[in-house]
């Protein structure tokens, strides 16, 4: 197995530290005028979210972690899993579970492309694109010509997720484009 | 397109060179010395922790004047300082660079004490005045017990930046850290102080130590430490030996980073803004 060396740490990369993999956030040198160099590595564990702060001696290694990001196209859900399709031309498929898709259930819509990590080819979690256009299943009957005044109201979309900040002009059937990130509304794509 | 832009603006630029023309005339003004020794020379220091830029055919890049100005403090030479780049292989972050610019200064019949006070003067000058603590070497990491080195080296990195906001003098080193400082008559710390200012490290001075054998002493541990840690071992610097032999007179010396120092004035967190480029 591979293992990177505190000197070659940088962001992004990925680390296995006590049986999880972990993700590189920032490397600090630190070093007495005097004394041993060491390095504070900050790193997300990316098994449960947690970051992690660790110190290491400078020079010491640790064993990568074979973690990729692969976008794929997210199939249909069985019930259990949710399936995942690589957009390589190789057809090949994966099943994540709900620990891995977790949050990312509220912004899946099949046939659109999704970040899937993957632990030695299993999937560990997914990741949506920043935006993501979904329809409205739900929402109070919208208000004509309300298209300027400041109000606004909940609205379910189609994957169940129930978002805030959506305009008293949305009506049921919209697609509108929402912020992954924040989970807020940013515009309507078409009625 | 490469990213050539330099990392300071040109208002940084400005305010740097204000900072070097106001050091230089700190010191016109006390009749220091002002001089330049070889950056580029055949010997370099035993320090485990210190390791040197190898230049093949030539010898080292010197990880700091000492060697030099004290080779001159032997033959005569009154109080001086140098201000220019020294350089330190593997040293790389938000606070190092492998070059960097050092301001190092000795003065003949200070202690640590004086040449602490003057440290503060130079600092009021240059950053402003505010009031200085000082802190022993345990009270800012705890009691010494029987630590192992790399233990305490990082409580001292964490200790430090947990004092944050303010100007700080730690002294009372454990005599295993003494470096080139005189021990104490208690034969336990050394005789050596740092100053930390707002979180960073900033200066590390000695009242030197000027007995030959214990020189030698000193520089044979280091070597023997370098062997345990499978570093190259480092021939000594017989020049410096002997001018130690001859007699450094009665001094204290200090180093301080200018970029440091540069950045603390920017009020900026990364040394990168108090510099024009990195060279890597």
């Amino acid at each position: 197995m591979a293992t990177y060396s505190t000197n070659e740490f940088r962001s992004g990369m990925k680390v296995m530290l006590d049986g999880d993999p972990c993700n590189i956030l920032e490397n600090e040198f630190v070093k007495p005028g005097k004394g041993q160099a060491f390095n504070r590595v900050k790193m997300r564990n990316l098994m449960n979210g947690r970051v992690w702060e660790r110190t290491f001696k400078s020079g010491e290694s640790i064993e990568a972690a074979d973690v990729i990001d692969s976008d794929m196209e997210y199939l249909y859900n069985d019930g259990e899993f949710w399936h995942f399709m690589k957009t390589d031309d190789s057809y090949e498929q994966v099943a994540a579970g709900a620990a891995a898709v977790a949050e990312c259930q509220n912004w899946l819509k099949e046939q659109d492309i999704y970040q899937v990590t993957l632990w030695n080819d299993d999937p560990i979690a997914v990741t949506p694109p920043n935006f993501v256009e979904l329809e409205v299943t739900e929402t109070d009957p919208g208000l004509k010509g309300d298209t300027a005044n400041g109000g606004t109201k909940p609205a379910t979309l189609s994957t169940g997720a129930t978002i805030k900040g959506v305009p008293l002009f949305i009506n049921i059937g919209d697609v509108l484009k929402v912020d992954t990130r924040t989970g807020e509304y940013v515009s309507r794509v078409k009625t | 397109m490469s990213d050539w832009q330099p990392l300071a603006s040109v208002t940084q630029l400005q305010q740097r060179a204000l900072l070097l023309s106001s050091a230089r005339a700190f010191f016109a003004e006390r009749n220091v010395l002002e001089v330049q020794t070889p950056v580029l020379a055949k010997h370099t220091v035993t320090e485990p922790d210190i390791q040197s830029i190898e230049v093949p055919g030539f010898g080292y890049l010197q990880t700091s004047p000492e060697y030099h100005i004290k080779r001159l403090l032997a033959a005569g030479a009154p109080s001086c300082y140098q201000l220019g780049p020294a350089f330190r292989f593997g040293e790389q972050g938000r606070l190092h660079n492998p070059e960097f610019t050092m301001l190092e200064w000795y003065r003949l019949d200070f202690d640590q004490w004086l040449l602490m006070d003057e440290v503060a003067e130079l600092v009021d000058q240059l950053l402003g005045a505010k009031p200085y603590q000082q802190l022993s070497y345990t009270d800012l990491v705890g009691p010494l017990g029987d630590r192992p080195r790399d233990e305490l080296d990082l409580a001292f990195a964490r200790a430090c930046e947990r004092l944050s906001a303010g100007r700080f003098f730690i002294t009372d080193y454990p005599a295993e850290q003494a470096a080139l400082a005189r021990l104490n008559p208690d034969g336990l710390t050394a005789a050596r102080f740092e100053l930390v200012v707002d979180g960073v490290e900033l200066a590390n001075g000695y009242w030197e130590l000027t007995d030959p054998a214990e020189h030698r002493r000193r520089f044979a541990k280091d070597n023997e430490s370098r062997g345990q840690r499978t570093l190259p071992q480092v021939a000594l610097d017989e020049a410096f030996l002997d001018a130690m032999k001859a007699g450094l007179p009665n001094c204290a010396g200090v180093a301080l980073g200018f970029d440091r120092l540069v950045m603390l004035a920017l009020g900026v967190k990364d040394l990168s803004q108090a510099l024009a480029f990195r060279g890597q």
